[in-house]
Formats: C-alpha cells, structure tokens, sequence
C-alpha cells in the first residue's frame, strides 16, 4: 500500500515577512523557505504508518519552481521513498490548480491514502485537500489528530470546533493534518546523505494536462492595520478603572 | 450575468440553535448585493432554520432536513451544496470547522477557485483576505462567475433579527447527490464535545485567554476560569499553553486555532508570537499581563500590567467583583 504526501514550500515558520512597499507581494528574496510544518506532520505520519508495516512505500511530491525539489529532499530525509516535482515557472500556483495536479499524479501512481497538511502557512488557503477529495471523489477527513489505519478503511479522530469528531472512511481516502497529530522527526545526517540518492521524478504541468492560469487577480498586497502599544498600568484597580471607561466591563 | 442570481449562505448552527456566527456571516453575504437565500442543513434542523428566518435581510430560508445530513459530513453537504448553487450567484459560509471542511469540495466541483477567510467585501468580486497569518492583506479579485467565499466572522458585525413579526419563507429542499455514492463512503463514529456553560470563543464579547506561564491544567482550572467566569467570558490559550496540555486544542487561539475579535481580550502569561497575535489582534481592547516587559503581547495590548499573574489575577477578580457591585 503507497502514501502519497503533497508538500509546499512555504516561508519558513519562524521568519516574520515583510510586505513589498510597492504592494505587489511579499518580500520573498533571499529569505529562509522550509516546508510547510503541517506537510511535515503530514510525512510523519506517512512515515509512521510504514514503518508499522501498514504501508509499504511513501511518495513525497510537489508543485513548484526552481529549489522545489529541496523541500521534497527534505522529505526523504526525513523517511520518504521517493519524490515527484512538478515543476512550473512560478510559486504560488492556486489549490484548486494543484489539485487538479495532485489529481493527475495520483491516478498515476495509484496511492491508498493521500496526507496533507490542512493548510500552507502562506497564503492560509486551507483548500487543497478538500478539493482534491472532490475531484477524486474519495472520502475525507480533515484536521486529523489521530490516524488508525484498517485494511479496508481508516478511522481518524479531528479536530472541530468544541471538541473531537471521529469519523470511517473507506479507502482510498484523503486525509489532513492538524497540529498534533505527531511530533516530525528531524533528520538525522545519514538520512540526508542516503536522501541525496533517492529518485526525484520530475514532471511538468503540460506532461499532466493543466491549465495553470490562476483564478484569483491578486490586485495588491498590504500591511494590516497595526495597533500601537497602549500603557502600562501599576494595578488591578487602576486596570479596572480603564477597562470601565472604555466601555468593556 | 452571475451576480443578478441571489446569494446563498450556509448556515452554522447545530440543528437546535442557530450559532451566532452566521449573522456576521450574513452580514458579509448581504454586502455581495444580491438577496441572500439562508441553507440549513442537518437532522432536525427546523429549529435552527426558524432562527436563520427571523434574520433582517434573510429573502428565503432553505431546510434540508435528513438523516443523511446527521453532524453535517463534508461528502453528502458538499453534494447538496453543489446542487443547489446552480440557482446561485455566490454561495457563502462562516470559515468554522465544518464548512472548512465542506466549502472546497464545492468550490472544486464547480471548478471555482475558493476565496478564504474574507475579511472585507470591496466589491461583489473583489475581497481582502489574510494571507502569512495576517501579517498581510491580499486583496483579490475572483474571476470566475460564481463565487465561493468562507468568511472570517470576527471580521464582520452580526446582522440582528428583522424588526416586527416578519419571517422568512422556510423551503423544504429534497437530499440531493447521494447518488453520487460519496455519501456511503465516509461515516460518523463518535463524537467528543466539551460540555460547557461558558460562551462559545468566536461569539464571546469577552476571552479570557492564559499561556505557557500558567503552568499547569489545575492552574487554568484554579486561576483562569475562575476570572473568566466573573466575566461571563470565554477561556482560550496560547498554542504553547495547548501544547503543553494545559488547556484544550479547541481553546487555541491563533493562526492554526480560532480567530477571535471581543470587545474584550485579556492575555494572561501569553508572551505573544506572531501566530496568536494573529488570532486575536482585531479585539477592541485588549489587556496583558505579563512578568516580561519585553513581551511581544505588550505591542499590541492597550492596557498591560507587568507582574506576576498569580498576583494580578486574584486581585484583578477582586476588582470586577467591585465594579459589578
């Protein structure tokens, strides 16, 4: 049974980005990418599954320009078996166009479970793995937090709001993952090296038949409203005061 | 033309009562232009459907009532959804739980490419969204004829109820797209829902939220709810507090959590990265306390208190009791 596992090369979590002062996007030059850490929960689990010896290979693929195919080095560091790059001119290509992509490469390879992230951490779309579950028409379940993975069906437990749902699919299926559902691994050196050797297979959008024309004029990109510091108050009483006068006590 | 069709708006609610996040909701449907025809979709739902009725500017409620839309799964609502956006301009939702889950399985079946966590509507095809956990604004414009938009409700006021006696017409609609077979594939298992007489996070008027530094679950139960309860507030937590299991997961608030916007937002031993802050920065007033003057949350906060928690907020409890006196 194969694992298929998107993943996106997004800024790296930990970099505070800046708006381009012409409003045409984001700085994006010379600033650290990583993958997406939600895709990273996702190959973990991928990974996790296999080494339980309920799959036996996990594919790591992704959708992008030029270094794309670090961020799936990364994932076969991390365990993967091997990568797919879909290879384009640029960054940003829409979830309903890479799921449609995702779509082509997954009647390709014929995977039981597809495991994504529930969202990239850059444009905060949470889309793709809906969309994909749609075009295939396979089940989904999204915000996962635990995976118990049956030969004819999977039963994962999510994350919704007030609490905890859990739902059967039958396989194939779409997962995708919320925050904990587990802790990815780092990977170790070896692992890196022994990486370097894996296949990547690369393909291009018109190998899968796609239009990639975006749907969405991005019309400009924009600082939010900032907030300025307010003061500093030396009491419970003198807060209370102030909360009082604001009119929100 | 698209957009002389009228706008449909999924309704969030949980078949008895109609959750408060669908006036915002409707408020954005409403700026689309066109009369906003109200879904409800669930199993004995006709509760929550003479709710969405009494809504100022609701033309029509539609109620699809059946066993098959039992805890609302993504397959059979996605479905339905499509079905019926023939008749429809624009088909709209609150960005919760479940219609994050359902709304891209329309969007994809309709080969329309969703537009996310709207924040403002500029114009019946142009929206502001938050992209990089709002540290910046896209401002978009949706090219294909219809449109699919999740709303981010802490963006936007909640219409109130129609004055008078006046109601929306209640339209049963027939289960539709079953046959598609989806339905069948994926089942309800259980369900986990925190009973809780608090109000709910993204409706509170006030949140009181604690961090890493509260320091344990006994500490939340001994020390934060007790605040938020002389409030009549909602509890949330920093991802650090949930991570290290002091609150909840459904307590988080941030860019991977809830997104919140009370009148009130107090922010207790929460240091402040740029993902809570993301989920939280839109509050109207907003207090913290924290030991570390340094703290990120004290760039935002209008109101802050550099101390110990475990001081301030017993004291802080002291104080509202006396005001409410």
């Amino acid at each position: 049974m194969k694992i298929l596992v998107p993943v996106k090369r997004v800024v790296d979590y930990n970099v505070k980005i800046r708006v381009k002062p012409d409003g045409s996007g984001v700085e994006l030059a010379n600033i650290k990418m990583s993958m997406n850490p939600f895709d990273e929960i996702a190959v973990e689990e991928a990974l996790r599954l296999k080494e339980a010896g309920k799959a036996s290979e996990v594919v790591a693929v992704s959708i992008g320009p030029a270094k794309t195919d670090e961020t799936i080095r990364t994932a076969l560091a991390m365990g993967a078996d091997r990568g797919i790059w879909v290879k384009t001119d640029e960054a940003g290509i829409e979830p309903l166009t890479v799921a449609k992509l995702l779509k082509k490469v997954v009647e390709a390879e014929g995977p039981t479970l597809v495991i994504l992230g529930k969202q990239a951490i850059d444009d905060d779309c949470n889309q793709t793995g809906q969309m994909l579950s749609a075009l295939l028409g396979w089940p989904q379940a999204t915000f996962a937090s635990k995976v118990v993975l049956g030969d004819t069906g999977v039963e994962v437990t999510r994350e919704i709001d007030g609490g905890l749902q859990t739902l059967r699919l039958d396989l194939p299926a779409v997962l995708t993952t919320d925050l904990r559902l587990n802790e990815p691994r780092y990977a170790s050196l070896p692992n890196i090296m022994k990486a370097k050797k894996k296949p990547i297979d690369e393909k291009s959008p018109a190998d899968l038949g796609v239009d990639l024309a975006p749907r969405l004029e991005i019309l400009s990109t924009s600082e939010p409203a900032g907030r300025t510091a307010g003061i500093k108050v030396g009491s419970a009483a003198e807060l209370v005061d102030h909360l009082k006068k604001a009119g929100v006590l | 033309m698209a957009d002389s069709l009228p706008t449909l708006l999924l309704a969030e609610h949980d078949d008895a009562s109609l959750n408060p996040v669908t006036a915002r909701a409707l408020t954005a449907a409403k700026a689309l232009g066109a009369p906003v025809h109200m879904l409800v979709v669930g199993e004995n739902a006709r509760a929550a459907a003479e709710a969405a009725a009494k809504l100022d500017g609701v033309a029509e409620v539609l109620l699809a009532d059946a066993p098959a839309y039992a805890h609302r799964l993504a397959e059979p609502v996605a479905a339905l959804g499509v079905a019926l956006a023939k008749e429809y301009g624009a088909v709209v939702a609150p960005s919760t739980a479940v219609w994050k889950s359902v709304m891209p399985r329309i969007a994809a079946l309709l080969d329309v490419m969703q537009v996310s966590d709207v924040i403002a509507v500029v114009a019946p095809d142009i929206f502001d969204r938050p992209i990089y956990a709002g540290n910046a604004i896209q401002r978009v414009r949706a090219t294909d004829g219809k449109k699919v938009l999740t709303i981010r409700t802490a963006s936007f006021a909640a219409t109130g109820e129609a004055t008078g006696a006046s109601s929306a017409p209640i339209r049963a609609v027939e289960p539709a797209g079953t046959a598609a077979g989806n339905a069948a594939r994926s089942s309800f298992v259980g369900e986990d829902i925190a009973a809780s007489a608090r109000p709910e996070l993204t409706a509170a008027r006030i949140i009181v939220s604690g961090g890493r530094a509260v320091g344990s679950a006994e500490n939340f139960h001994a020390v934060i709810e007790p605040l938020a309860d002389a409030l009549g507030a909602a509890v949330g937590a920093s991802r650090a507090a949930v991570d290290a299991g002091y609150a909840p997961n459904d307590w988080q608030v941030g860019q991977t959590g809830k997104v919140v916007a009370p009148d009130l937002y107090i922010a207790l031993g929460i240091s402040g990265a740029i993902q809570h802050l993301a989920g939280m920065k839109d509050s109207k007033v907003i207090v913290a306390v924290n030991k570390d003057e340094e703290a990120p949350i004290f760039q935002v906060a209008d109101f802050g208190i550099v101390g110990d928690l475990f001081e301030v907020v017993p004291a802080l409890k002291t104080e509202i009791a006396k005001a409410k006196a």
